[in-house]
């Protein structure tokens, strides 16, 4: 459904603010949304000031001095801080990325700090992924073939066969693109989005596997598919520099190209 | 329908209680990268052809009409107001036009990369521009 404004529930407030210690030199504000399932109320935005001179160069390190040192109730999620397990995906200065990719200097003023957008909200920068856990599931993300596997050894491939999966194997599956995708707001409870059709792709191109017809078939469909209308906001928010757009438009290519 | 993922919208507290939770800001906070916006124009400009053509149906009626009514209908279209209804038409009709054109461009697989698509998008404005104003230029100075 198109709906342009929040709920009334989910209408931002201000919040409070959390000062800088006396003598920080080197200040920047964040600006980050709160929401606790606990007391009742809106979401509220709480800015922190942050003294850059004792903080890492990356809004994560923000993020976790903030936890560790102002308030440690602030909520979200992050594992590996190094861009591969994908946990600290939120929206950034009006961008969807990894906090921990992302240097505190390429934001402008002060830094804000979202959830993935058109999420429910588990609390504070944590998004409930229930259904893009569901969505990926239902494209089989896994090697189906019907020959058996040599008794001796793995699928091998030729370099060529190999390289055909690049830039597919590398998503880390943290859903900004597909949380980037107005297609994805307004449809998203049909339409697969960016992220899962870019899984889709990654075993529809991988010549070890046999299930192809079966793939582009499940993915025919009107809103499976074919809600990508090419606004490139998921090829633009991949922190991982992937294009998840081509991938969609190589899936719409086969299942033309099967028919003619 | 209903959507299936009000289902996610509903939670337990650490009381238990069931508590709605809040949907995450979405064109509140996001920015508009150049082709975000071209993809919400053509939609727009498809709304605003479709406009744009009753007044265009309406002239041809008073045409057929009677020589009052087609007076009428002509008086309109060349007042202010209904010039400015022309010349935001004919933008819409070359913007939806160009941006059509890159739509078919991309749809076979091509202009996929960041810079392409960026320069394709830009482009369009351009193209859009130039075909409305050329236009009028033409129409004012041999109309």
């Amino acid at each position: 459904m198109v709906a342009f404004n929040l709920p009334v529930n989910s209408r931002v407030g201000l919040g409070q603010t959390f000062k800088a210690p006396a003598g920080a030199k080197n200040v920047r504000e964040f600006k980050i949304y709160r929401w606790n399932p606990d007391d009742g109320q809106n979401p509220r935005t709480d800015t922190y000031q942050i003294d850059l001179d004792a903080c890492g160069p990356m809004v994560l390190d923000a993020l976790i001095k903030i936890k560790n040192e102002v308030d440690p109730t602030l909520t979200f999620r992050r594992s590996c801080r190094e861009g591969i397990c994908g946990s600290c995906a939120m929206n950034i200065d009006g961008g969807n990325t990894l906090a921990c990719l992302k240097p505190i200097e390429e934001c402008s003023g002060a830094v804000k700090i979202s959830p993935l957008p058109h999420m429910p909200v588990v609390k504070d920068l944590v998004p409930d992924l229930s259904q893009v856990y569901a969505q990926y599931r239902s494209v089989e993300p896994w090697l189906q073939a019907d020959s058996p596997a040599p008794p001796d050894g793995e699928r091998l491939q030729s370099k060529e066969e190999r390289a055909k999966i690049d830039g597919l194997w590398e998503c880390i599956l943290c859903f900004c693109c597909s949380t980037s995708c107005p297609s994805y707001w307004w449809n998203g409870d049909r339409y697969l989005g960016p992220a899962v059709l870019l899984q889709a792709y990654r075993w529809i191109a991988d010549t070890r596997d046999e299930a192809t017809g079966a793939r582009l078939d499940a993915l025919e469909d009107p809103f499976k598919l074919y809600r990508c209308h090419t606004i490139m906001n998921c090829t633009d928010s991949c922190p991982k520099g992937l294009n998840p757009a081509k991938a969609i438009a190589e899936i719409k290519k086969l299942i033309v190209e099967r028919v003619a | 329908m209903r959507d299936v993922r009000d289902a996610l919208m509903v939670a337990r507290n650490t009381d238990g209680k069931l508590v709605r939770r809040p949907l995450s800001p979405h064109l509140q906070v996001h920015r508009w990268p150049v082709s975000m916006a071209l993809s919400i124009l053509h939609r727009a400009s498809g709304c605003a052809l479709g406009v744009g053509t009753l007044l265009m149906t309406w002239w041809l009626v008073a045409a057929a009409q009677s020589e009052e009514a087609f007076a009428r209908a002509q008086w309109f279209m060349g007042s202010i107001l209904g010039k400015l209804l022309l010349f935001g038409w004919t933008v819409a009709l070359m913007f939806h036009l160009c941006s059509g054109i890159r739509h078919l461009w991309m749809d076979s697989g091509r202009g996929f990369e960041k810079a392409d698509y960026e320069r394709s998008a830009w482009v369009v404005v351009g193209a859009t521009a130039v075909l409305s104003v050329g236009t009028w230029i033409v129409a004012l100075v041999f109309g």
